[in-house]
């Protein structure tokens, strides 16, 4: 009951947030995105509450804010190495599926995870089966399961098993 | 202003360019998805944000936001799919290929579920 409610409010306030965005501070306009924002959240109730899962401790937005900064850090270095073999002429790759193993148990966590590692040096996550994740690697540095997840999950985990636990 | 927007505009241009790049001379359906899904991302965010440097007087910065995060959470949720999607239905990988994890365990989990029904 408490992760629906939270589920709720934190849509709300992200719906609210986009409307905001995408209008004005106009005051006929945000009662406007009000009454859409409370219709999408109570229209949507049947569905699984997945923000429930987030955590809203002060570590966590902290953690939060600073991963959009370890994520935006780690894009650049994955385009610049993905750009760095294409225009090589030998195009050095070694590429292959690994499976890796994650500890966070939300779906949020899990979906986020996943995004991240698709968007980040030479990996693309291409299927989830619990908590196993197979990942096609541009270069295998690793053969074995610890090796891999260490390389590719570890750096991003640390911060989303405190956001979503 | 003006000259920094269309500086960054450039440079995610050339991030542009170097994925289609990517997606001629990748040498299967895994390798392209990785260029094309990295490449693109980043081309549109810079993109976006050059666009949103060099038109400061307008107030659509907030829209920029926006979109700019709904690329980040879409583009490589569509790139995911299709993979997915070309695994399963057995596209083979190309001939650089060190090994695949994926297909061992199906055919794991195949072999154990027939080994269960006999």
């Amino acid at each position: 009951m408490m992760k629906k409610l939270k589920h709720m409010i934190l849509s709300f306030l992200g719906l609210m947030l986009i409307w905001v965005l995408l209008t004005s501070w106009d005051l006929q306009e945000i009662y406007a995105g009000l009454i859409v924002s409370a219709l999408i959240v109570l229209l949507s109730l049947g569905m699984e509450p997945v923000l429930g899962d987030v955590k809203l401790t002060p570590k966590a937005l902290v953690f939060g804010l600073w991963y959009i900064f370890v994520f935006l850090k780690e894009l650049l270095v994955s385009n610049l190495d993905v750009a760095r073999r294409v225009v090589n002429p030998k195009l050095p790759i070694k590429p292959g599926i690994v499976k890796v193993k994650t500890t966070l148990h939300s779906n949020i966590g899990k979906t986020i995870l996943a995004n991240s590692i698709t968007l980040t040096p030479g990996t693309l996550t291409v299927d989830i089966k619990d908590e196993y994740l197979y990942i096609h690697w541009i270069e295998i540095k690793h053969d074995d399961l610890e090796g891999a997840t260490k390389d590719i999950v570890q750096k991003f985990e640390k911060y989303l098993e405190v956001i979503f636990g | 202003m003006e000259l920094a927007g269309a500086i960054i505009t450039l440079i995610g241009s050339i991030f542009l360019f170097l994925g289609a790049l990517g997606l001629l001379r990748m040498p299967d359906i895994f390798n392209r998805m990785q260029a094309g899904t990295k490449a693109t991302t980043l081309g549109s965010i810079l993109f976006l944000a050059g666009t949103a440097l060099a038109h400061a007087e307008c107030t659509c910065i907030g829209k920029i936001v926006i979109l700019i995060l709904f690329i980040i959470f879409t583009n490589p949720l569509s790139s995911h799919a299709l993979a997915r999607a070309a695994h399963h239905i057995g596209i083979p990988l190309a001939k650089k290929t060190v090994k695949d994890d994926l297909a061992k365990d199906e055919k794991k989990n195949k072999n154990s579920q027939t080994g269960e029904g006999e």
